[in-house]
Order: structure tokens, then C-alpha cells, then sequence
């Protein structure tokens, strides 16, 4: 065992295998430069959707376009960034199913940080960027009275969603040892709880607002914590100091998203042929 | 007769297939069903501010999301279809052997495409739909007539998206990787079809225009005549219009791809 441990290891594993993803990718600059401009493009259309909506209506859900920018801009960013270092491991499945998960197996590395890293798709930086922009109009745009607290809490937001979403990532991963032609199940809690919170709480029905508050805490990404920066009701009503929470979510979420890989890891078969 | 036979057996094949994984399509119904929750309330709130947007009331807007839901996969508005497929083929060389097949290639991929978009329709496609029609108000007909022509909109809707998909693979001819185009018919499927936005919910002059396009023969007719909005007769016209349109070209297309095919490999 080396010196640090087996998270030092899995990090310098991950490194290595997606530096050589990047490596390979950057040989074909031109190709690598159109597709991110691409996703540029299908990112974009869902806030160009947003804009659509806007050109009808002053306010949705009681927010103003800025504050739905603010949203969308801290789902869209800490999303980007889940999705650029972990979102791989969504194609768990198909290693499964051919049985080329053996492979790593017997690597002498952690599965996670070789699922992680596998075909590390550096063109992932497009949803990145495009949320980073959304997030900068909002910056401008927004009138609200920045207080050192509320600025600070903007990068804890986009890093705490970031684990959030990433540890929504592994855990649909775990579950596609059980399920392997699930894996669009994935996209309904990944892609599908990205789009959600990119509209305010107070557009959907509580009992949805409840499912992602307490159970799968996707509301400490954005909701909660920028209704405090925007000085808007809460969501639920709950108390003040919850938009303070997400680093404990983001801890435990990950925390339950670990032990669910352990235990999908540890049921795994392989496809034997 | 006996290539009437054929094409037959193509389409059962490409239903066939799509309905072997079960699981796959289980969890396609779950997540159109959840990707239905989340625009129906936001659809509500944007009709809640501007009552008769475009013309729906909020129980035709709902009906929209939830048809757009059943039908994202059928018509592949965002591709995922046999696109993908043919141009693989294309890039490879393969697409030779479809070439000196007893067949037609395009009418070849036409009955296996319809085939997956019947199995996508019936699998995938009814159950969010009842999902919507059974928790949230909606606006539908009792007339057995209107439920026949929508039926007759949602093939023709079906030959439609083939049309365009089939250009989309042609090109492979001459750029070998797919990917731009792939991206591009996702983000005009997405935008002009009106699954992001019905198209008469569009500010105008926008609206007038994408309303025209082929994308709107997708699910923005189906849903028309649905909810009585669109004379059938008209949709009938439009839709048909556009597929004769595209397979024409398509078939154009073809010819002068097959003239030049350079069969790839040793």
C-alpha cells in the first residue's frame, strides 16, 4: 500500500487515466474545439428556452429573469462540474454488460477513480463554461446588496452542488450493477434534477419540493441556500440557518453515495463469457 | 408483393428489437415520466402569469407536456433512432453489403425505423401519457374521429422524423464522423419541434417561421389535432407535404452518394 493511502492513490489514478483521456483528445484540436462549440449550443437551448418563456411573462413563479438566471446558473455550473469529473461512471452499465469491468478490476487501483476517469470526455466542459456565463449575467444583473457572507456563499454553493450531483452520479452507477439497462434512470435524478432546479421551488407542487429537500437533498445545491442571497421566502419555511447547510449535505450525501458503490461493487458478477 | 413482404419483416425485426430490453424500456418510462412532472409545473406557472398563451388554456398546456413525453422517443426529436446506425456503416464500409442487398436502402431503413417507433409508441410513449391524463387536468376529445386523425398524424409524423434523420445519415457520405451533424439534429429537433416550447407559444415573427418548418409536422401538428385546434384535413396536407418532400430529396441524395461510395478498407 502506498504512502497516503488508498485516496491518494485513487486520486493519482484518476489523474493518470484522464490526463491520458486528455491527451488523446487535445491530438484532434480542430474536432475538439467544433464539438465543444456544439455543446455549447445544446446547453444553451434550455436557458434559450428560459429566455423564450420571458419574452411573454415579467415573472415565473414570482422570480424575476435575473433571479431564474441565478438558478439556473449555480444548477447548470455545479452540474457542469460533476458531470466533467465523475459523469463517466453513468456508463457503468456498459461495462457490465460486456464484461470489460473485469479489466479494472484487477488493476491495482480503485474501481471508482478507474470508472471515474474512463474516457474522461474533456468536451464536457462546454455545460461548464455555458452555466459560468448564465451564472456572470445573473452576477450583473442581479439587484441585490452583495454582504461579504453572500458573496462567499456563491462558491460554496457551486462546490457542495457539485459533490451532490456527483454523488447522485455514483450512486446511479452502484445501482447499475444491479440494473444494467437502467442506466436512463440515471438521467431522470442527474439530467432531469439539473432541469429542475433550474426553475424556482415555488413553480412546483410541495410534495415534489418535500422529495427533493429531505430525500434526495438536490434543494441544498441552489434553492435553499440562494433564497437566502436573494432574501426569498424559504422553501417549506425552514429556518435561516439551513441555507448554511450544504457542506453537511454534501458530506453525507456523498458519504451514503460511497457505501452504495461498496455494496454494488461487492454484488457484482461478472458476465462470465 | 414480395417486397411488401419484406419491408414487413423488416419493421417487425426493428420492433422486435427494441422490445427485447425490457428493463431499458421500463426505465425510459420512468424518466419521461419524471422529465413530464418537472415541464408540466413550469408550463402551469408560465400559463398561470399569461393565460392563453399562444391560444391553450393550462389543460391544453399539459396535454402538450405530456404528449411531447410520449412521443420523444417515437419520433427520436432529439435523434436515437437508426441515424446513428447508418452512419457507423457509412464510416466503416459496411454500408457496401446494404448496397448489394435485394433491397432498397432507404425504404429498407424507412419500415425498420417505423418498426422501433411503433414498439417506442406503444412501450414507451402511452404509459407517461396516462401517468399525465389521470394526475393532471387535460384537454381531451371524446370524439373517436379525432383520436383516428391524431393516429393518422402520429405515422405520418413518424415518416416525417425519418425523412430528416435519413439526411442526417446520408451525410456521413461526405464527412465520415457524424458527430456535428448529430448535435445539430438535436438542437433543431429540440428548438423547432416545440418540445422546449410549444411553437405558438413562440413570440412572433419566430413563431410564424418554425411553425413552416418540417419540425412542426413533428408533435406540434399531432398535438393540434388532438386538441382541435388544426383541421385534419390541413395537417394531413402539411405533414404528407413534408414527407414526400424529404424522402424525395433524401432519395436524391442517395443516388448521388451511392455514385460516389468508395467502399473503405482492404
Amino acid at each position: 500500500m502506498g504512502e497516503g493511502g488508498r485516496p491518494a492513490e485513487g486520486l493519482r489514478a484518476y489523474r493518470l487515466i484522464a490526463g491520458m483521456w486528455i491527451r488523446s483528445t487535445l491530438a484532434y484540436r480542430v474536432s475538439f474545439a467544433l464539438t465543444v462549440v456544439g455543446g455549447l449550443l445544446v446547453t444553451g437551448l434550455d436557458f434559450v428556452a428560459i429566455l423564450l418563456m420571458f419574452s411573454q411573462v415579467d415573472v415565473l413563479g414570482g422570480y424575476t429573469l435575473p433571479e431564474v438566471a441565478f438558478l439556473y446558473g449555480l444548477s447548470a455550473t455545479s452540474f457542469g462540474l460533476a458531470d466533467l469529473s465523475i459523469g463517466s461512471a453513468g456508463r457503468l452499465g456498459s461495462r457490465v454488460r460486456d464484461g470489460t469491468l473485469d479489466t479494472l478490476l484487477v488493476r491495482p487501483a480503485p474501481v471508482l477513480a478507474q470508472v471515474a476517469a474512463d474516457r474522461f470526455a474533456l468536451r464536457r466542459v462546454a455545460r461548464l463554461i455555458q452555466g459560468t456565463l448564465v451564472l456572470g449575467y445573473a452576477w450583473v444583473a442581479l439587484d441585490v446588496d452583495w454582504t461579504p457572507v453572500k458573496a462567499a456563499l456563491v462558491p460554496v454553493m457551486l462546490v457542495c452542488g457539485g459533490l451532490i450531483f456527483a454523488a447522485v452520479f455514483v450512486a446511479g452507477a452502484a445501482f447499475q450493477f444491479v440494473a444494467q439497462d437502467a442506466s436512463e434512470v440515471q438521467a431522470a435524478f442527474t439530467y432531469g434534477g439539473q432541469t429542475l432546479l433550474q426553475y424556482p421551488p415555488t413553480v412546483f407542487g410541495t410534495e415534489l419540493v418535500r422529495g427533493v429537500t429531505f430525500v434526495l437533498p438536490l434543494a441544498f445545491v441552489n434553492w435553499v441556500p440562494a433564497a437566502y442571497v436573494l432574501g426569498r421566502p424559504y422553501p417549506l419555511g425552514l429556518p435561516e440557518w439551513v441555507a448554511f447547510a450544504p457542506p453537511l449535505v454534501a458530506v453525507a450525501c456523498c458519504a451514503v453515495a460511497g457505501a452504495a458503490w461498496r455494496a454494488g461493487l461487492r454484488t457484482y458478477r461478472s458476465t462470465g463469457s | 408483393m414480395g417486397s411488401a413482404r419484406l419491408y414487413a419483416t423488416v419493421a417487425a425485426g426493428g420492433f422486435r428489437r427494441y422490445a427485447t430490453y425490457r428493463v431499458a424500456t421500463a426505465a425510459g418510462v420512468f424518466t419521461n415520466t419524471v422529465f413530464g412532472l418537472i415541464l408540466v409545473y413550469t408550463y402551469l406557472a408560465l400559463w398561470d402569469e399569461r393565460p392563453h398563451l399562444g391560444g391553450y388554456d393550462q389543460a391544453q398546456a399539459v396535454t402538450y407536456v405530456w404528449l411531447g413525453q410520449a412521443l420523444f422517443a417515437t419520433l427520436a426529436i432529439q435523434g436515437g433512432g437508426f441515424e446513428t446506425e447508418l452512419m457507423e456503416r457509412i464510416r466503416t464500409g459496411e454500408v457496401a453489403i446494404d448496397l448489394y442487398r435485394p433491397a432498397d436502402l432507404q425504404a429498407w431503413w424507412l419500415a425498420g425505423d417505423l418498426g422501433r417507433a411503433l414498439f417506442q409508441l406503444l412501450g414507451r410513449g402511452v404509459l407517461p401519457f396516462v401517468f399525465g391524463a389521470l394526475f393532471f387536468p387535460t384537454a381531451l376529445p371524446h370524439d373517436p374521429v379525432i383520436w383516428l386523425a391524431f393516429a393518422v398524424t402520429i405515422g405520418l409524423a413518424m415518416v416525417v422524423s425519418f425523412g430528416i434523420r435519413f439526411l442526417v445519415a446520408l451525410s456521413g457520405f461526405w464527412l465520415m464522423d457524424g458527430t456535428g451533424a448529430v448535435q445539430v439534429l438535436m438542437v433543431t429537433g429540440m428548438f423547432f419541434s416545440g418540445m422546449a416550447l410549444p411553437l405558438n407559444a413562440f413570440p412572433q415573427p419566430l413563431g410564424d417561421i418554425v411553425t413552416l418548418l418540417p419540425w412542426s409536422a413533428l408533435l406540434q401538428m399531432p398535438a393540434d389535432v388532438l386538441m382541435g385546434r388544426t383541421d385534419p384535413l390541413f395537417a394531413f396536407v402539411f405533414q404528407a407535404g413534408w414527407a414526400v418532400a424529404l424522402l424525395a430529396v433524401g432519395r436524391l441524395v442517395q443516388g448521388a452518394a451511392t455514385r460516389r461510395v468508395v467502399v473503405q478498407g482492404g
